[in-house]
């Protein structure tokens, strides 16, 4: 599993069936455009982690987007050509990890499917898919990895964003993980499978329908009593963050990654810098 | 059409139906309830999402059948002395009804909940023609007194309050004593069924629609919580089915299996209260059912989207639990989607039925959050349709030229990776620096629509890229 960047790719169906990974596999950081722009943090926080546990990242320079903002606008030629742009930076790699399940969702679920009529690009895409996994699932199911010996006094609440759910099904994996930060205790929200209004465009082509939809998201947030807002999408994050800020609530807002790999030095997601 | 749609204007529409505090106060109540309907009936049935299995594998098998089950259908409904017309859009389904009402002089008709009967404006067009509809359903009775249309596929008038009814009551109903008490939702339903009582016995006509249309049996199935369905058509001369095309199943066994998760998905009962079955007209020795039996067999446009990238919207079995599910319903009801049918499901039917210029806004009216595909008993990819639509809009230049420019100029960068680094380090600093010790924006530059209901977090400075290049570049 330690294969070079270019040399010929085991089969999907083998790796599916693979169970933990060997160290130093390597890894390719799908950084995504958000925590790129926004948030590098994140990113150093996900390289962290990924090295802890035992493999080798690098981090392509020829990505930019994976393409969701033109495939759900319906534009389906530029997600064909960004699509096979990101396809060719990454498939030299063992494995694709994303600090986001929408971007990886992308990459998994769409890909394959956009580029099902390609001859050539079809099956590309298809061992990219069954290589690509959302940060915490990789970590704790792919490296069998929970414990980062990270340590926060807080008490959090676990936002799932949509496509974590329910296009990479996570839903165990930032909860195991969270479970052995020391001091962290998590309470859950209502209505944890509820979209929080972001939807990428949507939230700013139907800015009062998002605000409502977060509005909604917010109140369940509250009813925790908790002080730390995390997620595994920073979309999500950006919109609960903006809004929760608007509002002027004090509950600090951070993606998961943060948290496990003890990098809280930056402010939180929309907070004063001291 | 049964009125101009305002589908177009579902932004609008929104923003109205968010400032209405009673329709707000109703879709929260509806919200809380009919999630947790549907998850305690699904618990106790362990096979439930095998047979969505079987559901979605039916549908497709009658999709791709529809021809031959159609032709079993009409030769079964002849056969027990009932008689089938086809029907290829509204208009020609409006004229065949008038004409089998007016072969009886019927001057009044009772109408069970058909949602093919709102899609094609049987209403407004009987009663511009001097016969009166009485609708019998508790629910579309609420909508028809308030003038109003449904706001929920199986539930009308899921967008009144108690109250309201109870306005709308006092209203209509001037020849009962002002002073009664309706405080008590009992006491709203005996004061609706005592009215509708009197339109069951003088009525001519039943119209019903029909959940599914049993291609060997020749029998048509409603299934109501109220009874209201029997006495439309059991009691009048004539009974009416209206139904579209993609309504018809195999064979009675096959309904039972539809019966099995449309109750469940739609109110989280396990069986809904009443489920009846028509079959042709009173036999010569029989004592009761209508003398005629039609069924009016509509298609409006679905055919045209057989073996099309959205035929898979043709599985619906009209359940709403995708209008239950989601968080866009949820904040804005199912009027500000502007026509008959509303919700995820209605996002994709409307562009279909009246055009998709005429819809423009529906497919993009959602998050794609997926919630309503994961409940869908046919397992409809509800968001994946979207996306068609999305694109079929994009490429007949529907979609609006700011957004197509938006796209363009965002695409361009994103194609080109170097230009892409080189105009993000610049965004980074810049949001970075205008942000300032605040850590976030109240407004910024092309995000108004961020930036109306939310701060927006600044960056941190520089871009991941920019840094990992000075930390690590030799690397990667």
């Amino acid at each position: 599993m330690t294969s070079q960047p270019g040399t010929a790719q085991p089969n999907p169906q083998e790796l599916n069936k693979l169970g933990p990974i060997s160290a130093g596999a390597n890894v390719a950081l799908f950084v995504t455009c958000l925590v790129d722009l926004f948030r590098p943090s994140v990113g150093f926080a996900a390289v962290k982690l990924l090295e802890e546990a035992g493999c080798r990242v690098s981090v392509p320079p020829s990505q930019t987007c994976c393409g969701q903002p033109a495939y759900n606008s319906g534009d389906r030629n530029t997600a064909v050509d960004i699509a096979r742009q990101t396809i060719a930076a990454f498939e030299g790699f063992d494995f694709i990890v994303a600090p986001s399940g929408s971007c990886g969702g992308m990459i998994k679920h769409h890909y394959p499917q956009l580029l099902g009529d390609d001859a050539q690009w079809g099956p590309r895409a298809e061992r990219l898919a069954a290589r690509t996994f959302e940060l915490t699932q990789f970590l704790a199911e792919q490296c069998g990895r929970t414990d980062f010996g990270a340590a926060l006094s807080a008490n959090c609440t676990y936002h799932d964003s949509c496509s974590s759910l329910r296009e990479m099904k996570v839903k165990a994996a930032p909860r195991d993980l969270l479970k052995k930060v020391a001091g962290l205790t998590l309470t859950e929200m209502e209505e944890t499978d509820a979209c929080c209004g972001f939807g990428g465009t949507f939230c700013i082509k139907f800015p009062d329908v998002s605000n409502s939809m977060a509005a909604r998201k917010v109140e369940t947030i509250d009813a925790t009593g908790a002080d730390l807002l995390l997620a595994g999408d920073l979309g999500c994050l950006m919109n609960l963050a903006g809004k929760m800020k608007r509002d002027g609530s004090n509950v600090q807002v951070r993606h998961v990654a943060e948290v496990l790999a003890g990098m809280m030095d930056e402010p939180a997601i929309g907070e004063e810098r001291s | 059409m049964t009125f101009v749609p305002t589908s177009n204007a579902f932004k609008e529409n929104a923003t109205g139906a968010l400032k209405d505090k009673p329709l707000q106060e109703a879709l929260g109540i509806a919200r809380q309830h009919s999630i947790q309907t549907r998850l305690n009936t699904v618990a106790k049935m362990p096979e439930f999402e095998t047979l969505r299995d079987i559901g979605r594998d039916l549908k497709n098998h009658i999709i791709a059948n529809l021809d031959h089950y159609l032709l079993q259908f009409e030769q079964s409904v002849i056969d027990r002395g009932g008689k089938v017309h086809w029907c290829p859009d509204g208009e020609s389904a409006r004229a065949k009804v008038l004409e089998i009402c007016r072969s009886v002089n019927a001057r009044t008709v009772t109408k069970g909940k058909t949602m093919i009967g709102e899609e094609i404006g049987i209403n407004d067009f009987l009663f511009a023609n001097g016969i009166e509809p009485v609708e019998t359903d508790l629910g579309e009775y609420i909508i028809q007194l308030r003038g109003e249309t449904p706001s929920h596929i199986i539930g009308p008038a899921l967008h009144v309050t108690q109250a309201q009814v109870e306005e709308t009551f006092r209203e209509a109903h001037t020849d009962l004593d002002p002073a009664r008490n309706l405080e008590d939702p009992a006491s709203l339903m005996a004061e609706a069924r005592e009215k509708l009582r009197a339109g069951f016995l003088k009525a001519d006509v039943g119209i019903t629609g029909a959940n599914f249309l049993i291609a060997d049996e020749g029998a048509t199935t409603i299934v109501t919580n109220e009874g209201n369905g029997d006495l439309t058509q059991t009691l009048p001369r004539i009974h009416i089915v209206l139904a579209s095309i993609e309504k018809v199943v195999p064979s009675l066994k096959d309904a039972m299996t539809l019966l099995r998760i449309l109750a469940r998905s739609a109110t989280g009962q396990e069986q809904s209260v009443y489920t009846t079955f028509s079959s042709g007209p009173r036999r010569p020795t029989g004592l009761d059912g209508p003398e005629e039996f039609h069924v009016v067999l509509i298609d409006n446009g679905r055919s045209a989207y057989l073996g099309s990238d959205l035929e898979e919207m043709l599985r619906c079995i009209r359940c709403g639990a995708c209008l239950d599910h989601c968080p866009v319903y949820h904040s804005v009801g199912g009027h500000a989607y502007g026509w008959v049918y509303s919700g995820p499901i209605g996002s994709l039917l409307t562009p279909m039925l009246i055009g998709v210029e005429n819809a423009k806004p529906l497919p993009n009216a959602s998050t794609l959050c997926g919630r309503c595909e994961s409940v869908c008993p046919v397992r409809i990819p509800i968001p994946k349709l979207l996306r068609n639509w999305r694109e079929r809009e994009f490429s007949r230049a529907i979609t609006p030229q700011t957004e197509r420019s938006g796209l363009w100029f965002w695409a361009f960068m994103a194609k080109r990776p170097l230009l892409y680094r080189l105009v993000t380090r610049i965004g980074a600093r810049a949001l970075f620096n205008l942000a300032g010790q605040r850590g976030r924006l109240s407004s910024a530059p092309l995000a108004s629509g961020w930036t109306k209901h939310r701060d927006l977090p600044a960056t941190q400075g520089r871009t991941f890229q920019e840094q990992w290049k000075a930390k690590r570049g030799a690397r990667s």
